[in-house]
């Protein structure tokens, strides 16, 4: 999972969605159709070539106050709609860590 | 303990406002993320995958039972009940929101804590012994003159913007569990013939992308000139040092390519040019700081109390007691680790509960006091033995009592790709399905000392390349993959491990730390012969052949 902070050439190979942090607690979020950010990944906008994906990338960018590191991040698209993850990477960032935390009885 | 005077006091409540206003000004988007992340990072403010991350440090490993239940308590209101201690004396909260983050600050202020120098390319936390002040034959508390040097360096000009960031750690034991020799300075505590207290001074020291051991810059500095001389090779380094390239910037790749020679040289003329520059240690500063640094009222108690001699028929405090109780310099005590490494859990996670209740046990069996040490477990340093019994029931039924201190268990691991946002792959539960092979304490005591070393990216924040087993995270076509090196040290002999053979993938790791550790119980020539002895005697390749033959 290369750290995908720094992305300079913006080439997608795939449906894609613009993921960043929000500002206020971090927590992940995804960039939505209405230029506003969600904490659902099926709220995101899919864009399916570099052209669109360049395009929400700056836009999402421009709202510094929002969220924090915009990027850009794959996802799958599954029969019916339903949007996954593209990588191990942003399945953890969307589902939580892997480990289940040990709290004593 | 140590008690800071109230310039310290008011400088970290200064911060905490200072900071509380920075992020009121984020938020309200008076500041972009560009302005505002220096000024975060100055702070221990991370940005990891899920959440803000806040690292704060823990002055070498000492902690009072008054700031652990701090901890607690920030743990619990605002982060996800538990932190995470890491292999430099400090403590992470990984799921902190930063509109909470200043008070989170404020309430440490109020136990003297804070989290300055915990980021950034400045001079870090400065570390230690955990054992500092009550090993046997230590030659003097290394503590003193970590704060010494903390001191000098906190928020000093000079060492505030660096080419990089810059770690010193110290020790004044002959067994070296500060890990000096992958610092970018050690110090060693130690007399000279005369009787004179003084350091043998090491530099270039650090692992990440370009692994090095530290050098030997001089064999001897007296004390008192510890801080001209320390303050000699920073100018050298800020002199060369490139900020022209991130990977280049850290000390060891100067004295790498200077030579150890030529920079001790450079260091030399440079601490001679300087002249008196207002920085030896008179001896009252030395003992101003001394007298800081307050000690128990041990008692006096006999070697080998009742209640010692009659638990000695109890099996699994026996082990225990092996296994994690050291000896202390005072007769009738004992300093006792506690292991964060429980069977399946993450290697240096404590909850909230847990915290609390280390803090009450510290104030009934240990002064107060608790120490944090770079294995990422917690000590209690001032144990009477004929508490020792009563300590093994209370930590047993807190899950901290698993008698696996430097065994194949006790594992340091980075957060990796669960938390961490440069990872390339997992690290915690590649630990915790280690765990799980081993769980059997026979079977770890068999194995006798091994220490396994996890990083999820080349940072090497887990310390992989002076584990005796070392597991990098790597990425291979998307896939997680890790490099096996076997072989490593960290302690006075520290070593880099050798790579054993191909990158394996995340199902197989365990499967092939196992079919090491067999292969070394099939080579070792007796018992006592410890894993990284029988890989300097025979080398990676008998070790390779058996673990490799059949893949
Ligand atoms: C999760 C957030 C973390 C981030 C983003 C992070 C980042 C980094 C980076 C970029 C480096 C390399 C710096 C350089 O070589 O100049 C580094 C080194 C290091 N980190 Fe971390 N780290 C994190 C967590 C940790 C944790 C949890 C620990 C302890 C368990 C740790 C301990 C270390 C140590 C000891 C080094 C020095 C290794 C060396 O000698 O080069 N870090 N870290
Ligand atoms: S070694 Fe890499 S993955 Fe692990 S904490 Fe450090 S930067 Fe993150």
């Amino acid at each position: 999972m290369t750290s995908p902070l720094e992305q300079k050439k913006i080439r997608i190979t795939g449906p894609s969605v613009v993921t960043a942090n929000r500002t206020w607690d971090g927590a992940v979020v995804y960039r939505t159709a209405k230029q506003g950010w969600s904490t659902e990944l099926a709220d995101s906008a899919i864009v399916n070539t570099s052209d669109e994906a360049r395009a929400l990338l700056a836009e999402a960018t421009a709202d510094d106050v929002g969220a924090v590191g915009p990027y850009i991040a794959p996802v799958e698209l599954k029969d019916g709609g339903k949007v996954k993850p593209g990588n191990l990477r942003e399945h953890i960032r969307a589902k939580g860590v892997t480990i289940d935390l040990q709290v004593p009885a | 303990m140590y008690a800071y005077d109230e310039l310290d006091r008011t400088l970290i409540n200064e911060r905490v406002s200072e900071f509380r206003d920075q992020v009121k000004r984020r938020l309200s988007g008076e500041l972009t993320e560009d302005e505002f992340k220096i000024l975060r990072l100055q702070n221990g403010v991370y940005l990891q995958l899920h959440a803000y991350m806040f690292r704060v440090a823990i002055p070498y490993g000492t902690l009072s039972s008054k700031q652990l239940r701090r901890f607690a308590h920030v743990a619990r209101r605002y982060d996800r009940g538990y932190g995470h201690f890491t292999t430099r004396q400090n403590i992470q909260f990984n799921w902190i929101k930063l509109a909470e983050l200043p008070d989170a600050l404020a309430d440490l202020a109020e136990v003297g804590i804070h989290a300055m120098q915990t980021s950034g390319n400045n001079m870090r936390n400065v570390t230690s012994d955990q054992w500092a002040g009550v090993a046997p034959g230590e030659i003097e508390d290394p503590r003193i003159w970590s704060e010494l040097i903390r001191q000098h360096t906190t928020l000093h000009p000079e060492f505030s913007f660096l080419p990089r960031k810059f770690k010193i750690a110290i020790t004044a034991a002959e067994h070296d569990r500060a890990a000096i020799k992958i610092h970018d300075i050690g110090l060693r505590l130690h007399k000279n013939a005369d009787g004179e207290t003084g350091f043998e001074v090491l530099v270039g020291g650090g692992l990440g992308r370009t692994p090095f051991i530290a050098k030997t810059i001089k064999p001897f500095v007296p004390g008192r000139d510890i801080l001209s001389y320390i303050e000699a090779i920073l100018r050298v380094y800020n002199q060369y040092g490139r900020r022209d390239n991130i990977y280049k910037a850290r000390i060891k790749i100067l004295v790498h390519e200077l030579g150890i020679e030529k920079f001790a040289k450079e260091v030399d003329e440079e601490w001679k040019a300087m002249g008196d520059v207002g920085l030896t240690l008179d001896h009252t500063a030395i003992e101003e700081v001394r007298s800081r640094f307050s000690y128990p009222a041990y008692e006096k108690l006999p070697h080998m109390p009742d209640e010692l001699k009659q638990a000695a028929h109890d099996k699994l405090f026996e082990r225990w007691r092996k296994n994690s109780v050291s000896a202390h310099k005072v007769q009738g005590y004992s300093i006792v680790t506690l292991s964060l490494k429980p069977v399946g859990g993450p290697p240096g996670d404590a909850t909230a509960e847990q915290m609390d209740a280390v803090a009450d046990l510290a104030d009934k069996y240990s002064f107060g006091e608790i120490r944090v040490g770079h294995e990422q477990n917690l000590a209690l340093p001032h144990v009477a033995k004929r508490d020792l019994p009563a300590l093994f029931k209370a930590l047993d039924r807190l899950g901290l009592a698993t008698p696996n201190v430097n065994l194949v268990t006790d594992i340091i691991a980075c957060p990796g790709l669960d938390y961490c946002s440069l990872a390339n792959a997992r690290s915690i539960p590649i630990a915790q399905e280690l765990t799980r092979r081993f769980a059997n304490h026979d079977t770890a005591d068999l194995i006798g000392r091994l220490h396994i070393n996890i990083s999820g990216c080349i940072n090497a924040c887990g310390h992989h390349h002076v584990g005796h087993i070392g597991i990098l995270g790597v990425e291979k076509n998307g896939e997680e993959f890790y490099q096996i090196t076997i072989g490593g040290r960290a302690d006075e002999n520290a070593q880099l491990g050798t790579l054993i053979g191909p990158a394996v993938p995340y199902a197989e790791v365990a499967d092939v730390i196992e079919d090491i550790v067999e292969a070394y119980l099939a080579l070792r020539d007796r018992p006592e012969e410890l894993f990284v002895d029988t890989v300097k005697r025979l080398g990676v390749e008998p070790i390779r052949e058996r673990v490799y033959a059949t893949r």
